[in-house]
């Protein structure tokens, strides 16, 4: 028979609750994406507008200053390449 | 040394067991019957007599609702409500207890629209049967004081962790002037201490409350909150037994009185049970064979406790406060057929449906009940009191 | 009556935005979702001492998906309609609970519900709770229709707006019917702070956040959220719409403190409501007429809160 339960019910928190939080990075959401954002780092000005329209908050600050997006999540939504003042960022089809 | 008995109006005497129980949150709505309750305990918090928070909020969806975000952030939390304002809240009591929160309701027992009635039956609470909560019934002045400071303590053991309801009588038990004896604050907090949340709201250990409950979950869910529900039977026995030893007065699950072993038992749950009452110590002076069951936990059903009572007995005339329309009996007969199926010596059932809507039932007729019950005259599946009888 | 409300609070600027979500990556939101996006900002300006009290809708079910959750912020999840209500609950009892020294902190308690749990079912509880005087903050994240039900009208769907229970039709234009102004409902409640804001704008909207935190008593927010699967525009122009609502005067930016109404952001050369409109094919079946109309409406309404802004600016001495 299937298993079709997630746990047994004498497991569950009280309440059905989450215990941990921010557990749902679990999800690796990237896999949603079919366009993939590409920087040209030449462009780039670092300004970190990007990371601060990312509604997957996945875009940080590198080492390097510039402002990179953590790809297991980053669903290819195109805001950054939309919003970058540089024109830096380009949607393109994922190779996969 | 005599203890002091003071005559009160009983919605009264409830407000000041909320107060020595120490509630931290009182959210409500006013609603007949009931307004007497929270009206006095505004005052008390009005007067600095007790710390709490009063949030007179703007309906009972509301009350319930605020009652479910107060004991979620940890603080013990009451409310009272009645009829319409139950079948308000009604969305938010499955999730109260679903999330397993100790909140504390009275609900003084008022009929449900429609027609539009402010007078006592069980409707209201009838309509709850399945919101897993813990139900209490209380049938006087003293019981009521004494189980609503109860309740918080079932409640709140971390082995129940469920919302309770104490059902009372509105008008003919909220209204009456009767006797009770207030336990010192000292004894109060001894039996009670603070709350110990075993889950909260808290920045320092952020949980999510409330998640969706996707399929491979959902089932898990209830039945973890079931099994809580089934196991708070002990609990609610042992909270009694030291209620009874550190109060007035002796609590069981099931009270039985009238002729011992009798063949014939009266069941009542709530303040009609009095009158049985009476009723029954007459028909014993006639030398009639017949006793009475009173229900005092509802939910979870206490099923051993309720056969054992009836051993022996031969027919149970179950008086039920409430309909169930287009079933085959009122709601807690419905219960006892249920409990007694297939049993080999099951009791035979008859169920009446008596004071609907606050309709007067005097002492006589119960009587009158047991003689046509005795008689085999009281229809098979039920009596609608006054209606269906020459009452 | 209005009241001069000193506010005391840390200013964001450039320099200084707080970078930590309290919403982790791995949360279902569609792409590009706007509302996810706005509501994020608020947790970065809010920081950890927060409770939250979210209603049912789209933000609710997209960041707590049993057995994971994307909160990192303690978090209760109650219903729909009663949003005000559990946060009222909540906020009480973290007052008790500090008096009577049970705990050190006061966390501040941040209600999010959609335009539907605010608007409509949960009007009456918002009301409540911000007539009731309790020190929280409501943000209304306003996507303008139930999406999550899967995109139905609600009373803050614009004019004009195809939705599946106001659909353009032969006889129909779409919601018939003007946005209800929430905001100014707020501002009636005579609560200290009220503002409106955008993701596009993102210092306005945490400066605002950080604002509303501070002061005592009920603050509101109404922040614009733009659902790209509701409204049929691309995942990729949630900011711009969001930049557009505001510089066509579609969504004017503005706080209204203490009862004096003070505009935020006076678009030097507003762009005509065709601009915003056509980007969206909730929008696509409004003719020539439609958006006359409505561009007398936006304009209307902009003179409206000049008005406001006037009437009830500090007296100069």
């Amino acid at each position: 028979m299937a298993k079709k339960s997630l746990c047994a019910w004498q497991d569950l928190a009280l309440g059905a609750a989450i215990l941990a939080p921010g557990s749902a990075a679990k999800l690796k959401t990237g896999d949603w994406r079919t366009l993939i954002p590409r920087l040209d780092e030449d462009k780039c000005i670092k300004c970190g507008m990007c990371e601060l329209y990312c509604p997957e908050f996945c875009i940080s600050e590198g080492k390097d200053g510039f402002f990179r997006p953590n790809f297991a999540y980053c669903k290819g939504c195109g805001i950054c390449a939309n919003e970058c003042p540089k024109q830096a960022i380009a949607m393109v089809m994922e190779e996969k | 040394m005599l203890k002091k008995r003071v005559g009160i109006e009983v919605s009264l005497a409830v407000a000041e067991a909320v107060k020595q129980a120490r509630a931290q949150v009182v959210s409500a709505y006013p609603i007949t019957p009931q307004t007497h309750i929270v009206e006095e305990l505004s005052t008390y918090v009005a007067n600095g007599e007790l710390d709490a928070e009063f949030i007179p909020v703007e309906s009972e969806h509301s009350a319930m609702s605020a009652a479910v975000g107060a004991a979620a952030a940890g603080a013990r939390v009451y409310t009272a409500t009645s009829s319409q304002g139950l079948a308000l809240m009604h969305e938010i009591l499955f999730i109260a207890s679903a999330q397993r929160l100790p909140i504390v309701m009275t609900v003084a027992n008022r009929s449900l629209s429609g027609p539009i009635s402010i007078w006592n039956d069980h409707s209201d609470i009838m309509a709850e049967r399945d919101i897993g909560w813990v139900q209490l019934f209380v049938e006087d002045g003293q019981e009521a004081t004494e189980l609503t400071i109860a309740a918080f303590k079932i409640a709140e053991d971390h082995r129940v962790l469920l919302p309770v309801a104490v059902n009372m009588d509105g008008f003919i038990l909220t209204h009456m002037i009767e006797p009770v004896i207030f336990p010192a604050q000292a004894t109060v907090d001894k039996f009670l201490p603070p709350y110990k949340p075993a889950l909260k709201l808290d920045p320092a250990k952020p949980v999510t409350m409330g998640p969706v409950g996707v399929p491979e979950v959902y089932l898990e869910a209830k039945k973890q909150c079931e099994q809580a529900l089934l196991d708070s039977k002990a609990v609610v026995a042992e909270v009694l037994a030291e209620a009874g030893k550190t109060f007035e007065r002796k609590y069981n699950l099931i009270e039985t009185n009238g002729k011992k072993k009798a063949k014939t038992l009266f069941v009542t749950m709530g303040s009609l049970g009095e009158s049985v009452w009476s009723a029954v110590e007459g028909l014993n002076e006639d030398g009639e064979d017949v006793g009475q069951v009173r229900i005092r936990l509802w939910r979870p059903f206490p099923v051993q406790e309720f056969k054992k009572a009836c051993k022996g007995a031969k027919r149970l005339i179950v008086i039920d406060r409430a309909m169930s329309p287009g079933s085959v009996c009122g709601p807690v007969a419905q219960e006892l057929k249920t409990i007694f199926y297939k049993d080999k010596d099951a009791p035979e059932i008859v169920n009446v449906i008596a004071g609907l809507g606050g309709r007067d039932v005097p002492v006589a007729d119960f009587k009158e009940m047991y003689r046509l019950a005795k008689k085999g005259k009281l229809a098979k599946t039920y009596t609608l009191w006054g209606v269906d009888s020459n009452a | 009556m209005l009241r001069d409300i000193t506010i005391d609070y840390e200013k964001i600027t450039a320099k200084n935005t707080p970078k930590e979500c309290m919403i982790s990556s791995g949360h279902r939101a569609c792409q590009g979702c706007g509302e996810i996006l706005a509501m994020g900002m608020v947790t970065k300006a809010a920081g950890k001492d927060i409770i939250v009290a979210n209603a049912t809708g789209c933000m609710e079910i997209v960041t707590s998906p049993f057995p994971q959750t994307a909160w990192k912020l303690p978090w209760l999840h109650v219903a729909f309609e009663n949003a005000g209500a559990v946060g009222s609950g909540i906020e009480a009892a973290i007052k008790v609970l500090h008096r009577q020294g049970k705990i050190k902190k006061k966390p501040h308690v941040i209600c999010f519900a959609g335009d539907g749990a605010t608007a409509d079912i949960g009007l009456q509880s918002l009301s409540g709770a911000m007539e009731r005087g309790h020190d929280m903050l409501y943000v209304c994240l306003d996507n303008e229709a139930y999406m999550n039900t899967g995109i139905q009208r609600s009373s803050s769907t614009p004019w004009g707006a195809s939705t599946t229970t106001s659909p353009a039709g032969k006889q129909s234009k779409g919601q018939n019917t003007q946005k209800k102004n929430l905001p100014m409902i707020m501002a009636a409640h005579g609560i200290p702070y009220v503002a409106t804001a955008s993701p596009a704008f993102h210092l306005d909207l945490m400066n605002k956040v950080r604002k509303a935190l501070a002061v005592d008593g009920p603050a509101y927010m109404h922040i614009y959220a733009p659902c790209p699967t509701g409204w049929g525009l691309a995942g990729s122009k949630s900011v711009e719409i969001s930049r557009l609502a505001v510089n066509t005067k579609v969504f004017p930016l503005y706080e209204v403190i203490g009862g004096r109404f003070v505009i935020s952001r006076k678009p030097a050369k507003p762009q005509p409501v065709l601009d915003y409109l056509k980007l969206q094919r909730r929008f696509r079946h409004l003719g020539e007429k439609d958006v006359a109309e409505i561009q007398l409406a936006v304009d209307g309404a902009w003179d409206y809160l000049e008005k406001l802004a006037k009437a009830t600016a500090k007296e100069e001495k």
